[in-house]
Order: structure tokens, then sequence, then C-alpha cells
């Protein structure tokens, strides 16, 4: 874990956050998907799909004028490649952060099948080129599927003479590549079912990064084919796709049964995570208040897991609607809590209940805490640090001028809370949230610096004295990088005539003392 | 001062972060193509060929086929008094493979089906050093005693690389060697 959040800020420095291509795995994938679709359609258009035809089809795209031919044989095989990369990556990434668990368990398990459609798929595109190398995937596909006892005769029968490999058997070749690629499809649609707004396309930057990285291999190491398949020889040597065909000389190392052997023990154990940290207890999920839901429905478009859905309101107005919290896909964010407008600190009433809330962590504790954090404080110019809870510590910024207050995810934090400190004596804030794209939420950071930028609902007034915020970018183990912003914060007010002064605090809202509660330890 | 300005960068500028991408996905684009068709692999070691053994074949019934007595056939209801009853069970098929006078395969294909009724299935793979061999297959599809064994002899020479297809059809003769 350590190594790979190491590997996530260095590529963080190189490309940005915004362009980093390991916090946008998933997508990737789903981009090198479509890419494969996209230069698959034409490579259909343009394959004669014949056993006899198929080959001689094929080498006739290495003639196109200007490489184009070359550029989209070696676009669709590269995809595939990079496909293979990133959904390792992609299922590795998402280990690391334990997202097999509770809320991501639906999409761990269906994500866990698409690395099977995916390998079928892709191996399944070698044969269609019915070369040697597709000769040898077939057949070594069909001896491993023989090693199972399913069928009566064995497949590998069909590659024992020219005679038997028919066009027939060239529609199964196409039935594999195409119809386990439409599977495919079906299952990233069913993958991403319980994720709110799911990001299935990475970045423009990144997107053309990739696209000119994949352009310059099929131009600069054009795939060829073989020469034809030649049932009555075994090829003397293959340039084998490593990333999807390694599966056939591990098979010969590891014999056929021992492979088998393996690919269960794998998807056991893929499929066995989530069942084997089944018995943790859940974290506590979002509570609706149905007399302060107004049914503006921020809660459902901001939620990351889709946890939140609107049914009419019990009390019958018509349009009214009233957010529903579904336990089973609720990660427990308060990134609802955030987005609820009737979460602003300024409201009067001597109980802060907002229309939805988290019960560990209830607006009213927050508010309370600051509260009392200003008053107890005796610096003349106090910054009050909000924080996520699975960023940076935020007790290594901690000072009698430094308040922090703790969050769940920074996206919990409803932006008047930053005019409320300010106006309640604090000299400036602070916002650290996780890096871009970091949030173990997915979109906690997201929405939180949208919502302060003035871009999403609820928003911070423009009123707010925009020099006396910032956000930061300080993510698990960037105790440095929080730090740094507390010192440039406090540099900028510094700099600022009469900081207190210039910003009265104003008519205090109603609100009852309450103790500092402590802030719960977050989820594993 | 933008307040996002503070410590909050979304893109890499500058001519480091510009080189430093370009060795990025170079690298990447230079595994990608380095490993999509290399190191190169050979399915059979350099002077070797490949005997493959596959048949399917529907084995003799186990046993011999009776008349049944006129007391059997009027138990049966009429329309199933057939005078002759064959056993369904089909003899596995066996079939052993001798190159250059040593035995090289041994293996009895049981019949498919829950009644064991089925044909009889076999795909074996035995890799030979290429060259000149004396090949004797024989192959039995029938279990009862004194039953006949199919028999085939050759003295072939297999390249390197080359396939030899060991199998059984009866419109040839029986045992082929393709």
């Amino acid at each position: 874990m350590t190594l790979w959040l190491a590997a996530e800020r260095g590529l963080d420095r190189v490309c940005g956050p915004a362009a980093n291509p390991l916090r946008q795995l998933g997508a990737v994938a789903a981009f090198a998907f479509a890419l494969l679709a996209a230069s698959g359609a034409l490579l259909y258009v343009l394959l004669d799909t014949s056993a006899d035809g198929a080959w001689a089809s094929i080498e006739r795209l290495a003639v196109v004028p200007l490489g184009l031919g070359d550029l989209l044989r070696g676009l669709h095989r590269h995809a595939a490649d990079l496909l293979v990369v990133a959904l390792v990556l992609h299922l590795l990434r998402e280990w690391l952060h334990g997202h097999y668990v509770r809320v991501h368990r639906f999409a761990w398990l269906t994500g866990v099948p698409l690395v099977g459609f995916v390998f079928a798929a892709g191996i399944g595109g070698f044969w269609l080129n019915w070369d040697q190398l597709g000769q040898y995937s077939a057949l070594a596909t069909a001896e491993w599927l023989d090693a199972l006892p399913l069928l009566g005769a064995p497949m590998a029968r069909n590659f024992l003479g020219v005679a038997s490999v028919g066009d027939r058997l060239f529609s199964l070749f196409l039935f594999v590549h195409v119809g386990v690629s439409l599977l495919m499809a079906f299952g990233l649609w069913f993958h991403v079912q319980r994720l709110g707004r799911p990001v299935l396309w990475p970045t423009r930057a990144l997107v053309l990064a990739l696209l000119a990285m994949l352009a310059l291999v099929a131009v600069l190491a054009p795939v060829r084919s073989h020469a034809p398949a030649a049932l009555a020889r075994v090829p003397a040597e293959l340039r084998l796709d490593w990333f999807l065909l390694f599966l056939h000389p591990l098979g010969e190392a590891l014999t056929l049964p021992g492979l088998w052997v393996l690919v269960a023990a794998v998807a056991a154990l893929l499929f066995g995570l989530p069942l084997w940290r089944r018995a943790q207890p859940a974290a506590p999920v979002a509570v609706v208040d149905a007399a302060n839901c107004n049914g503006c429905r921020r809660c459902e478009d901001d939620c990351p897991y889709a946890a939140v859905t609107m049914v009419p309101h019990p009390n019958q107005r018509i349009g009214r609607h009233l957010a529903v919290v579904d336990s089973t896909m609720c990660a427990g964010c308060g990134i609802c809590a955030g987005a609820c407008p009737s979460s602003t600190p300024f409201r009067g009433a001597a109980q802060l209940v907002t229309g939805i809330d988290m019960p560990q962590r209830p607006v009213s504790v927050l508010r309370a805490e600051l509260r009392a954090a200003l008053a107890a404080c005796t610096a003349p110019a106090p910054i009050v640090v909000f924080g996520c809870g699975q960023g940076a510590r935020l007790a290594t910024v901690a000072a009698p001028d430094v308040l922090t207050i703790g969050l769940i995810c920074t996206g919990q934090l409803p932006p008047s809370f930053v005019e409320y400190a300010l106006r309640d004596g604090a000299a400036g804030v602070l916002v650290a949230a996780c890096r871009e794209g970091g949030c173990a939420f997915r979109q906690g950071e997201r929405w939180a610096a949208q919502r302060l930028l003035g871009q999403r609902e609820p928003h911070l007034r423009d009123g707010v004295p925009a020099d006396r915020w910032a956000m930061a970018s300080a993510g698990a183990g960037d105790e440095a990088a929080l730090a740094q912003a507390v010192r440039q914060l406090r540099q900028r007010l510094n700099a600022l005539d009469d900081a207190a002064d210039n910003y009265p605090i104003a008519a205090a809202p109603a609100a009852p003392p309450a103790a500092v509660a402590p802030f719960p330890s977050p989820p594993p | 001062m933008s307040p996002e300005a503070i410590a909050r960068p979304t893109a890499a500028r500058g001519p480091m972060a510009w080189a430093g991408q370009l060795l990025l996905y170079g690298l990447f684009a230079l595994g990608i193509g380095v490993f999509s068709q290399w190191p190169p692999y050979r399915p059979l070691a350099e002077g070797q060929a490949l005997i493959k053994v596959s048949f399917v074949r529907v084995g003799k019934p186990v046993g011999d086929c009776r008349q049944r007595s006129a007391e059997e056939l009027a138990r049966l209801p009429p329309t199933m008094r057939a005078p002759e009853v064959c056993p369904r069970e089909r003899s596995p098929v066996t079939v052993e493979l001798d190159i250059d006078g040593r035995r090289a395969l041994t293996r009895s294909a049981a019949p498919a089906g829950l009644s064991r009724d089925g044909a009889s299935a076999l795909y074996e793979r035995l890799v030979v050093p290429a060259g000149e061999r004396r090949i004797a297959v024989r192959l039995s599809d029938d279990q009862r005693p004194g039953a006949p064994v199919h028999r085939r002899e050759a003295t072939l020479r297999l390249a390197p690389g080359q396939v030899l297809v060991i199998d059984f059809d009866p419109s040839l003769g029986g045992i082929t060697l393709q």
C-alpha cells in the first residue's frame, strides 16, 4: 500500500492529479474498451470472416496507404494490451484500498468476472487472423478446455486437419470474440450500477496521452501476421502477445489441470475476499429527518454510491419529495450531509437538525465543536482547518492558533461552515481534502471543491473574502503538504491589514453549547 | 490569489513535468511494444516432432446378443417383444502405441453416457525426436475374449515441427496415420 501511494504521488508530480492514470484506472480500462470497440468495428468491416480468406484480408491492411491499416490494427491490438494492464492495476488498487467489502462488494463481485471476459474475448481475437499464432492459441485453448471432462468429444479434434477447420468453426471464433465483448459491455454496465456518476472516460489530457502512446507503438512496431495457419506443423517460433497469451505457456509449464487449479484458486480468492471480510461491522449510514428534508435532490445528486433515492414526501404536498437512504449502499461518507441545504450552521434552531446527516458525526456536533474551539482560543488570528478523516493527520498541524475540525470526508463539510468560522472569529479557514482523484469515497474532494468555488450547490457565498480561505490537497501521508498549506495561508493572512477587523462577526446564531465530541476512527 | 491556488494544483506544468510525462508514456509504450511480441516463444523444442493420438469411436457391445425365450417374450407387452436382446453398454476403446519398439502410450477411453453407451474419445499428445521412427498402433474396441484388434505399423520420417495424427476412420480402413 505504501508503495502504491508513493507511485500515485510520484505520478501526481509528473502528470498532475487530473491526468494521473493511476487515479483513474477504471476509466482508462473503459477507454481502452471503447477504443477496442471502435477499431474492432472497422476491422470487422475489412475482415473476410472465413477460414480461407481471413488471413489474406488482414494481411491487406499492411498495404493500406499512409500506414492507416497498420495504425488501425496496432490500435486494436495495443488497446487490448492497455486494457489488460489497466484492469490488473485497477483490481490491485481496489484490493489495496480494501474496496471489496460493504458498499464496494457489488462492484467488486461484478468486476471480477470482467477479468475473465477480457481474457476470453482478447484471446479469441487472435484466432480470427488464422495465422500460426491464431492456430497455436486456438489449439492451446481447446486443449485446456478439454482438460475438464465437459464434452463427449475433445474440442482439440477440431484442429487435427485442415478439413476440420471450416467456416462454421470460424463463426464460433467470431462469436467468442464479438459475443464475449458484448457480454463484457453488459458486465461493465452492471459493474457501475451502484455508483453515482460513474467515471467511464478519463480526463481529456489522459485520453490524448494514451491515444498518442498507442498510435506511436502501432506505427513504430506494427503488428504483423505470422504465416498462415498450417495444422500439419507446430509453429517453430511465435511472437506471443504476453499480456494476453501468457496463459498458454503457463499451461504448458504447469500442465493443463495445473492451470485450471491456478485459475480456480485465483477466482476463488477474488470472489471470496468480500465474503471473508463480511463479518466486519458496517459503518453507520446516513439518516434522513423528514421534517427537515425539503426534497431538493442534492444529496441524491452527490451521493457517490447512488444510495439516496427520492420518494413522495409523507406530508403529501404535491411535488414534495423525501430522501431515502439504502443502508446496504451507503458508505457512511457524509457527502450527502454536506450537500443538504439545511446543514447550514447559520440556522437559528436551538437544535441543529439537518435533512440528512451522519449519526456518528452530525453537523450539529461540527458546529458545536467549531464554536467551542473558537471560544476557547486565545490566539489573535486563529486558523481553522477542516480536514478529511481519510487524509493527512490533522493533529500534525494543531497549534494554539490552528484549530482542527475532523470530518468523515471533506465532502461532508457544508460550505457555509467556512463563512461561519470566519464570522465566529477565525482569521482564515483551510479546507484540507485528499488529492484530486484520491478520495476514499470517490467524489468527496471534487464536490467540496466545486461547492467552495461556487460551481455546485450548495455553494459558498460570493461575499466571503476569497483571501481568507483556501483548499489544500493533503491525502493520507501528506502531512508535510498540509503543514505547508497552513504556513502559506498564515503568510497570506499576515499580509492582510487588520485581518480580524475587516470581517466582523455578525449576529451570532443561537446554538446550545455542546461538548466537543471525539472524532470517531475512520473505517478501515 | 484565488482560493484554490494555495496548495491544490490539478495539472503538472513546466518543462520537468513535460519531460516526466514523455518519459512515463515512452516507457509504457516501450513496455507494450516489446512485450506484445517479445520474447519469442517456441511451442516445440528444436528437433522435435509431435504425435497426436486421437479418436472418437463407439466400442462394440460388452456382450453378445441373445434370443429371448418364448416365456420371456410372453411376459413382455406385445409392442416390446423383440426376439433379440443386446447389452446396451459399450466396450471401452483401448489404444497402445509403440515407437521404435518401445511402449510410448497406453490409454483406455471409457464410453460416454450414464449407461456407458456413447462413444469413447481420446486426445493425447506425444513429443518425440524428429527423424525416422517405427510406429506401431493397436486399437481394441471390443472387450470380448478373442475379439479382433485393429493394428497398423509403419516406418515414417518425421520432420522437425511435423504433426503426425493417429486417428481411426473405418471408411479409410481403420487406423490412419496423417
